[in-house]
């Protein structure tokens, strides 16, 4: 299929001989030729706000998770963490829960006396579908858009945040980043440029649907439910 | 005009459903919750306007640099174990696809929403040699299952009631009848639960393609993306070659644009960039990672410099939402894999002019859809130069003659009076024939008034005038 390549290649080029107008020049008299990449610098002043301190942005997570139907909760240590997951396990009555290798998380799901699917050393698929809970850490939250952003290396590979009917994501205060912008410069600094997982995912609310009469229905494939501990 | 099938059947089409009110109700109330919506998260931004130039730019960059972004692209896929395929046309990314299917012996294929599989026929080139081909997306999922093209790229099953979709599933999946959406859509998920967990191979798309770093980005809302992608031992993206980005953080801008104005959200559930099969130390993932890209014409669009910011297309679907034409005539009428606006556009490019022009004059040529469009594709304009480059390529005699007259008739001021008082004679016996097959104007009349000619010129009342 090589050949394919240059031919390709070889048709762009020669489709390229001719220069196109330049970018918007249709709605603004002043549009210029882009230069490079001076476009993307502006960006974080383009996308929403997000407030400049810490609470303002913890305030505004908490705003777009509760928009998005996703329970947010701001603990104090380890011990609150343990027992408001033991509320969450009781309530919903369950029986066995998946989590992967990290002191936070496994810490908390032991302390739930539950048995314990973990996704680290290979696992069996059914064994994980039928857990009630997966519970994961994540790489940040954003405070901009509420999301969760996770990666195959931070939680527990690419089917524990998916798979189960409610993920509890563990996050701390401190991976609160502000925007879209710091989420991406955030995993460029952590794993660029050789060491991306080969999962990288902004998880923003539970799942969702819309299909029908576009009416909101929670849990269409993956996760009905979708908890944040931020300790 | 001369007529082509598919401007006949699109025309008999289109009067059908512009009498249908139940459907233009549906429509609209459905346009409207999204519109709302959309409305309300574009307010967010500190400055959407700026943010659509931004957006134009980049993918300027990345559309007439092509060339290079692609190179890199696949050269980056490839530095991580992912097999990068090339197709020049469809018949191509089909027999890629079927080779690597037929290799596993797959049993069970599941797929999230892939609008490039739509164009490329993969579904019936799979079946065809006896592979079972699950859709994930629910709207996808519910058109499969009645044997229908999706009416909307976007909203696939946009133009179903909830009984018609309740009625399809009792049919098909021997479901008890329900009225809630609810219900509905937890008798797919436990259909579809079972097959994620058994199916060999998963079959993806790509909102974009990362230059940078070698990775696609998938957005959803449903998450069956993510379980076909996290399952199956081999993920198969098909990806059309214009999908690229040059740099990773062009994300930051393009994901919550695509949410906001694809369906009003700040950002779609799931937005997901996958770089690679499963890497050493990773847990899960499949073992293989095979992208496709297609290019099926759309190095010809590229060729044509004053409409190639067409390939900037997102496929956000906000110009089909707000295009007066699709909101009456309908997705299925277009007859094309992508309807609307964009679909008029890139149609004639994509499966010859002469057959697709008449997509052209299914506008109003209102511009809603240039204005909505998020990375300013010159939309409106663009229907124009395919009519000229119509004509141009295939002139029609007697419109040429008609026009003549026209000209003739306007620079001979006697002749044009004259016609006036004719006309207002004409008008008088005109109710008779009105609409029928004997009257002149038949076409226009037939579901318009035709305009009175004036009991008075402004030249007789100026000549007149005390
Ligand atoms: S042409 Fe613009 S508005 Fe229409 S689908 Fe593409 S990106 Fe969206």
């Amino acid at each position: 299929m090589n050949d394919e390549r240059e031919n390709i290649l070889g048709r762009i080029r020669e489709a390229l001989r001719l220069p196109a107008p330049v970018p918007g020049a249709h709605e603004r008299q002043s549009a210029h030729p882009v230069s490079e990449r001076e476009a993307a610098v502006h960006i974080p002043e383009w996308l929403p706000s997000v407030g400049v301190t810490f609470e303002e942005r913890i305030a505004l997570f908490q705003k777009n998770a509760a928009e998005l139907k996703a329970q947010f909760v701001l603990l104090d240590g380890a011990e609150q963490l343990a027992s408001q997951l033991r509320e969450i396990a009781a309530a919903e009555g369950w029986k066995k829960v998946a989590t992967h290798a990290n002191e936070l998380a496994e810490c908390a799901a032991n302390s739930l006396g539950l048995p314990v699917v973990r996704t680290d050393s290979g696992y069996d698929v059914h064994e994980l579908e039928s857990c009630d809970a997966g519970i994961s850490t994540c790489e940040a939250l954003v405070a901009q858009t509420g999301s969760v952003l996770v990666t195959s290396k931070s939680s527990g590979g690419r089917a524990l945040s998916i798979l189960p009917p409610h993920h509890v994501v563990i996050a701390r205060r401190e991976q609160l980043i502000a925007d879209l912008p710091a989420a991406f410069a955030l995993i460029k600094a952590k794993y660029g440029p050789e060491n991306y997982p080969s999962l990288i995912s902004f998880i923003t609310g539970p799942s969702r649907t819309g299909d029908i009469e576009r009416i909101l229905v929670l849990g269409a494939h993956g996760p009905k439910k979708l908890t944040i501990l931020c300790v | 005009m001369s007529t082509t099938p598919a401007a006949a059947e699109f025309k008999r089409d289109a009067t059908t459903l512009t009498k249908d009110l139940r459907h233009r109700s549906l429509i609209r109330t459905a346009l409207k919750k999204y519109e709302i919506a959309r409305d309300s998260k574009k307010a967010l931004f500190q400055d959407w306007q700026s943010a659509r130039q931004t957006a134009a730019e980049i993918k300027w960059d990345a559309i007439n640099h092509l060339d290079t972004h692609l190179a890199d692209f696949a050269r980056n896929l490839e530095a991580r174990g992912t097999r990068v395929h090339w197709a020049s046309n469809a018949e191509q990314a089909r027999e890629i696809i079927l080779t690597i299917v037929r290799e596993k012996k797959a049993s069970a294929i599941v797929k999230s929403k892939v609008m490039t599989g739509e164009e490329i026929h993969l579904n019936e080139a799979l079946e065809k040699e006896g592979f079972e081909v699950v859709e994930s997306d629910l709207g996808e999922f519910i058109v499969q299952l009645r044997k229908e093209p999706p009416y909307h790229f976007v909203f696939p099953a946009m133009h179903l009631t909830r009984g018609q979709i309740s009625e399809t599933f009792a049919k098909e999946l021997g479901s008890a009848p329900t009225d809630s959406p609810e219900e509905l859509t937890m008798i797919a998920r436990r259909v579809l639960r079972g097959k994620y967990v058994t199916a060999d191979i998963g079959i993806s798309g790509a909102n974009f393609g990362i230059a940078e770093t070698g990775m696609i980005s998938i957005t959803e809302n449903e998450g069956n993306a993510r379980l076909t992608c996290a399952l199956p031992k081999v993920h198969i993206a098909l990806m059309g070659i214009e999908k690229i980005l040059p740099k990773f953080e062009d994300l930051a801008l393009f994901l919550p644009m695509l949410g906001t104005a694809g369906a009003g959200q700040t950002l779609t559930g799931y937005n997901s960039m996958y770089g690679g099969p499963r890497q050493p130390g990773e847990t899960d993932g499949p073992e293989e990672f095979h992208v496709v890209l297609l290019d099926n014409k759309r190095t010809t669009l590229m060729a044509d410099p004053e409409q190639r910011d067409a390939l900037h297309c997102m496929r956000c679907g906000a110009c089909l939402n707000v295009c007066p034409i699709y909101k009456n005539v309908g997705g299925h009428t277009y007859g094309t894999t992508y309807q609307g606006p964009i679909g008029s556009v890139i149609t004639p490019h994509l499966r010859g002019l002469q057959q697709w022009k008449h997509l052209s004059f299914a506008s109003s040529l209102c511009g809603g859809c240039t204005q909505a469009c998020p990375v300013k594709i010159d939309l409106h304009h663009h229907l124009l130069q395919s009519r000229r480059n119509a004509i141009a390529q295939r002139p029609v005699w007697w419109e040429k003659i008609a026009f003549r007259a026209l000209s003739y008739l306007f620079n001979h001021a006697g002749l044009f009076s004259l016609g006036m008082k004719l006309g207002r004679i004409g008008q008088i016996f005109h109710p008779l024939v009105k609409a029928t097959r004997i009257d002149p104007a038949h076409a226009w009349t037939q579901s318009r008034e035709l305009p009175k000619v004036a009991p008075e010129t402004f030249r007789e009342w100026w000549q007149h005038r005390k």
